[in-house]
């Protein structure tokens, strides 16, 4: 097949790269249907990133939604038993309230989970493809790396109760010390009880600076085993080429209800928020009625418009004028002979300036003259 | 050039107390000093852009990378939600968000309360935590004249000393949390310009008696 990998704008190319390195760690590409019966996402509102969802009643009267979210349609459709470990990437729009306009707004979404018998390899394969992932769309990237079980003893060893212990998380996730001081103050929690969360929310940096001491304060509050769960994920990074890239940051939350284990976000240099997320969410497999363990990641391909977003200087190379006088296939031709000579070319019955080109060619009564 | 550290400013007097402590903190920008219309001010000796903005926009430049860092009161963090990391409190431009009505204002449950504000979320969240039935009209500014005219019973807004009130014969029936400045940061801007966000950080708390920052 004839095809100029020119032709393709970042995203597509990004999407393609993705595609590329999923499929080549064995992952298979998953397509789905654009609707999903309502009941999945009211049943899990509060999974979904935006909890409006476009809804409309089908022929035979149900419910059903346009997807504003891909991992609940994957967990629901997959629930062979006889597959012990299911690998699956997709790229699929889906449709979400936006944040600054607070209207729909169509999102591509590429990414990958893994469900079934998940185990430490798994896990850390989903965190390398993720720094993979990032790596694919550009070279600046950081991967934040936290584990919910680490940061849910910490919270617990303060002893707050259930309110308290949300807010607290809502403060961790933006790095709000001084908030936790105050709510900790509050609710009369020990400053001792509240010291080793509040060093564990200072810390951020590469596994080989920051884990020592992140093992030391999970020994304090007795979360040895979920410290060295996050040290063994992160292993498969040993010797890794952008290992610095890599960081730990216990400001990546997300709800206890359905996340566990290790979560993580992508950021790329010159994009204000991140564009890759995911987690581990076996939580979210019980709540669903499925014993399985499952991990996976998003990436926002909506984020990254503004990446590389190389402003063309011309619509075509060549503007090729014709008149009517013209035998139709004297300008096809003349088309044929300017990409042969790999050019772009734009043909037009006039010249009104709206095609921007670096030459112009004009057709008179099939006679070819080169105009500018 | 070395990497600049975009900085939203809030117009007005707490905007020009929070460029002192940047300036103290070594980001100094002499230019901002001068008196004159200009909006952004850049001194690439210290690495720093300033841009004076509305201080209700500073979250949004922030959460949209536009500044890395910001200042911002507590009330607008409530408000909007910005997705940012708010690293500190500076302990300046105190206040407070409060219900406020005429004197002689008395509460009937069985009707529903008609609250004045800026802050719909804020009143909204306030009210729904107690169960309270409210209509929220949503004014942008001049709130205090809302229950002289009847057009509410009572408004959420800032109180800062309390003069607005009294002299509209209003008075504070209840505060619903304290405010003061907050610095804020971008996510991506804390990864990829970390040195000098925590550098910023670390002075900062050290001016606010923080030191252990």
């Amino acid at each position: 097949m004839d095809f100029d990998y020119s032709v393709l704008d970042n995203n597509e190319r990004i999407i393609y790269a993705l595609r590329s390195l999923y499929s080549k760690h064995g992952y298979k590409k998953y397509k789905m249907s654009k609707f999903e019966e309502y009941d999945l996402y009211s049943k899990n509102k509060d999974f979904l990133v935006s909890d409006s969802v476009i809804t409309f009643t089908d022929t035979n009267g149900k419910l059903l939604a346009l997807k504003p979210d891909v991992t609940l349609s994957i967990i629901k459709n997959n629930r062979n038993p006889e597959e012990k470990l299911k690998k699956l990437y997709y790229n699929e729009n889906v449709y979400r309230v936006s944040k600054g306009s607070g209207s729909f707004k169509e999102i591509m979404q590429a990414g990958l989970e893994c469900i079934g018998d998940v185990d430490d390899f798994c896990i850390g394969e989903v965190l390398w493809l993720a720094a993979e992932s990032l790596g694919r769309i550009s070279g600046d990237f950081v991967l934040d790396v936290s584990h919910l079980d680490l940061i849910a003893a910490f919270t617990d060893y303060t002893g707050a109760g259930r309110d308290v212990t949300k807010q607290l998380l809502k403060c961790i996730g933006e790095k709000n010390i001084h908030g936790i001081e105050a709510l900790c103050r509050e609710n009369g929690i020990e400053p001792e009880r509240s010291a080793p969360l509040i060093e564990l929310v200072r810390i951020y940096g590469s596994a080989a600076e920051v884990m020592p001491r992140i093992k030391e304060l999970a020994a304090a509050v007795g979360a040895q085993d979920a410290a060295a769960s996050l040290e063994k994920s992160l292993s498969i990074f040993s010797g890794y080429k952008d290992s610095v890239k890599i960081h730990i940051d216990m400001s990546v939350t997300d709800d206890l209800k359905y996340y566990n284990g290790v979560v993580f976000k992508g950021f790329i240099k010159g994009i204000p928020g991140f564009v890759l997320s995911g987690g581990q969410y076996d939580r979210l497999m019980t709540r669903l009625h499925n014993n399985s363990r499952a991990i996976g990641f998003a990436v926002y391909l909506d984020m990254l418009e503004d990446i590389g977003r190389d402003e063309k200087e011309y619509d075509a190379d060549t503007l090729l004028v014709y008149d009517g006088e013209t035998d139709l296939s004297v300008i096809r031709d003349c088309v044929s002979r300017e990409i042969e000579a790999g050019n772009t070319v734009a043909a037009a019955g006039s010249n009104d300036g709206a095609i921007r080109c670096r030459r112009v060619i004009g057709i008179k009564a099939n006679e070819v003259t080169d105009c500018e | 050039m070395s990497e600049m550290l975009n900085v939203a400013l809030p117009k007005g007097r707490l905007g020009e107390k929070v460029y002192s402590m940047f300036e103290k903190a070594g980001f100094d920008c002499p230019s901002i000093r001068e008196n004159n219309r200009k909006l952004i001010f850049e001194n690439e000796k210290s690495s720093v852009r300033y841009f004076w903005v509305k201080p209700s926009d500073v979250a949004i430049y922030v959460e949209r990378g536009a500044a890395d860092l910001g200042v911002a009161g507590k009330d607008i963090l409530l408000e909007y939600e910005p997705d940012v990391y708010e690293l500190l409190d500076l302990n300046i431009g105190k206040c407070r968000m409060a219900v406020a009505a005429p004197s002689d204002f008395r509460d009937d449950p069985s009707r529903t309360l008609k609250v004045a504000t800026k802050f719909s979320k804020i009143a909204g969240d306030f009210y729904s935590s107690t169960g309270r039935d409210i209509d929220i009209i949503h004014l942008n500014g001049s709130i205090e004249i809302a229950p002289i005219l009847g057009l509410s019973d009572v408004i959420v807004d800032i109180v800062e000393t309390g003069t607005t009130l009294k002299e509209n014969n209003l008075e504070v029936f209840e505060t619903i949390f304290p405010i003061s400045a907050r610095l804020i940061a971008n996510k991506s801007s804390f990864k990829f310009k970390n040195a000098l966000c925590e550098k910023v950080l670390r002075e900062l708390s050290a001016q606010t008696g923080r030191e252990n920052v």
